[in-house]
């Protein structure tokens, strides 16, 4: 089945992503801003695999099945993010990376 | 395909511990919850048990996905030990700082779970996943305190790096698949060894670098370690410490040894410098810290940096350099942080300063203390030294400065260890009344001070198990 449509296309795009992902885990003082952004590094991931899979070995889906483990987990991952930065608004009225600073960062 | 299901005993076992745990932890009213903790380490004694007696039974799952070998078995043995040495010493210890939550025994065994599924993995899935559960349970323990704020924010700080590490080591993972077209770590190396080094394979090599550099705590990707063992529970501090160092490390090996020891000449050189790095940072930071918690994390990143060595030889005696180091790298930390938990127990303060005159008021605790850091400084005769023996010398040809880097950095480490000796044989307590250990964690630190002196003297035993161990990682 020829689309005209080439891996790199796909590579490029999941690199870009993973690194806006990057940037903004990186730069972001917003706790869930910071879960955000590692969602878009996962999604950069599962984008590799399926565009591997559909490009290297179309005949098993290994790299497609690796996605829905890696969607799996980072739902389990996020969950309890969310519960900690919950337990922690409780406790100190902010979500601000900056104002957890009870120890040296 | 027929399926052995006896090669997952372990695995099974623990599992159904780690159910079992919780659903008691249900079921008991929370007045006798105290019980859970004992019913864990038997319940953990008896898996040891049975990895032990079925160490030699070994084979390989779903074409190479899962490996039951003499590599994993050495592991698996570690992390069970660890994880009993760990429970058994600080019951006290949970009792008064973590609070009666039942969740607290299941997520270290299914920690340990996790820790166990690393060692044996042979394809990436297996490996993400193992590593994942040992992640997840972590970031509990870690904020298990929730009602203070220093232990949620330790938990949150772990939570982002944690992820973030992860995500960028599944982005190398992917671009490995993509170069070589399998996720079978043997497959991998038959591919890496046809097609020679892509450039999507140099960048997924340098990302699982730094994602696994994270889990294993080296220099530059150290920063998360010193806050989080300061905020945890002194007990999961410990585990953290020693557990997952150790499961990164079994990846570790694996995946470059195993998968892409073609590609040496790349990766050799970078992560001799992580080493170097880690070395180096990690034993000069930890001079000025005047809290015990944060000088045996940055001590611990040092202690990384020395593993690290053993790796950058990629041979079966580097292999079995850091299956030895690791040994006895359990035994050392858990009886420090055992005696922290101890202390603080009694005196409410994690200051070295605090620690004045400890020798009068708990002798087997400063005892086990001196002889545990001294064995971490490498000196002989404790065990420390043999470790760092067997690791330097595989790298004597080619790596010679790291030797020395690694000799030198040894010698300042000895200074900051000392400081602490010298406050708890020199100094006079503020409060002179005699701390209690409690049976269980006396038993504990005299196992962790006997076993860091014996291997020092007496070596030839593990050494062997360990090169035994080490040669079966290279029959697949």
């Amino acid at each position: 089945m020829a689309t005209g449509l080439n891996p790199s296309y796909f590579v490029a795009l999941s690199a870009a992503l993973f690194c806006i992902g990057l940037y903004g885990a990186i730069s972001r003082k917003n706790a869930i801003a910071v879960l955000v952004s590692i969602e878009l590094m996962l999604t950069a991931v599962n984008i590799n695999l399926v565009a591997f899979n559909k490009f290297l070995t179309p005949e098993a889906f290994i790299g497609q099945i690796f996605a829905i483990f890696v969607i799996t987990v980072a739902a389990a991952e996020v969950g309890l993010g969310l519960a900690i930065v919950i337990a922690i608004y409780r406790n100190r009225k902010s979500v601000d990376l900056d104002d957890f600073d009870w120890m040296k960062w | 395909m027929s399926f052995d299901f006896s090669l997952l005993t372990t695995e099974l076992a623990m599992f159904v511990l780690g159910l079992t745990t919780f659903v008691l932890g249900l079921v008991v009213p929370s007045g006798s919850r105290r019980g859970l903790g004992s019913f864990a380490v038997l319940g953990l004694l008896l898996v040891l048990g049975i990895t032990v007696v079925n160490r030699s039974h070994q084979g390989e799952l779903l074409n190479g996905m899962y490996l039951v070998d003499g590599y994993a078995a050495f592991f698996k043995i570690l992390f069970l030990m660890a994880a009993i040495l760990v429970i058994f010493g600080s019951f006290r210890y949970v009792d008064q700082h973590v609070g009666n939550h039942f969740e607290y025994y299941s997520t270290v065994i299914f920690a340990t779970l996790g820790m166990i599924v690393m060692a044996s993995a042979g394809d990436f899935i297996t490996l993400y996943l193992g590593m994942e559960l040992m992640t997840i349970s972590f970031i509990i323990l870690v904020a298990f305190r929730f009602i203070e704020g220093k232990s949620l924010e330790a938990g949150i700080k772990y939570l982002l790096l944690a992820a973030m590490s992860s995500a960028v080591t599944l982005y190398g993972l992917s671009l490995v698949y993509g170069a070589t077209g399998t996720i079978i770590i043997g497959q991998v190396a038959q591919a890496v060894a046809g097609g020679g080094a892509s450039p999507l394979l140099i960048v997924g090599l340098t990302m699982l670098v730094a994602g696994l550099g994270f889990k294993v705590a080296a220099v530059p990707f150290h920063m998360w370690s010193p806050d989080v063992y300061e905020g945890a529970p002194t007990p999961v501090t410990s585990f953290l410490a020693v557990g997952s160092k150790a499961a990164s490390f079994a990846v570790l090996l694996r995946l470059f040894i195993g998968g892409l020891a073609e590609l040496h000449g790349q990766w050799a050189m970078l992560v001799a410098v992580l080493a170097a790095l880690s070395m180096l940072i990690g034993n000069l930071v930890a001079i000025p810290q005047t809290n015990i918690k944060r000088m045996l994390a940055y001590s611990s990143i040092a202690q990384a940096g020395y593993i690290l060595v053993g790796l950058v030889a990629a041979t079966e005696a580097g292999i079995k350099g850091v299956m030895f180091y690791a040994f006895l790298y359990v035994f050392a930390t858990v009886g420090a942080f055992t005696v922290v938990a101890a202390v603080y127990n009694k005196i409410h303060s994690d200051e070295i300063a605090d620690y004045a005159g400890l020798v009068q008021r708990a002798p087997l605790a400063a005892t086990v203390m001196l002889v545990c850091l001294l064995s971490m400084a490498g000196i002989p005769p404790l065990a420390g030294f043999v470790g760092k023996f067997y690791l330097f010398k595989t790298v004597v040809e080619g790596y010679m400065w790291l030797v020395y880097l690694g000799l030198i950095m040894s010698m300042v480490s000895v200074y900051y260890y000392l400081r602490v000796v010298l406050v708890m044989f020199r100094d006079d307590p503020k409060d002179p009344s005699p701390i209690e250990l409690g049976s269980a964690t006396t038993l504990t630190l005299f196992i962790a001070l006997v076993t860091t002196i014996v291997l020092g003297i007496y070596p030839g035993p593990l050494a062997e198990v360990a090169n035994m161990a080490a040669q079966s990682f290279f029959l697949h």
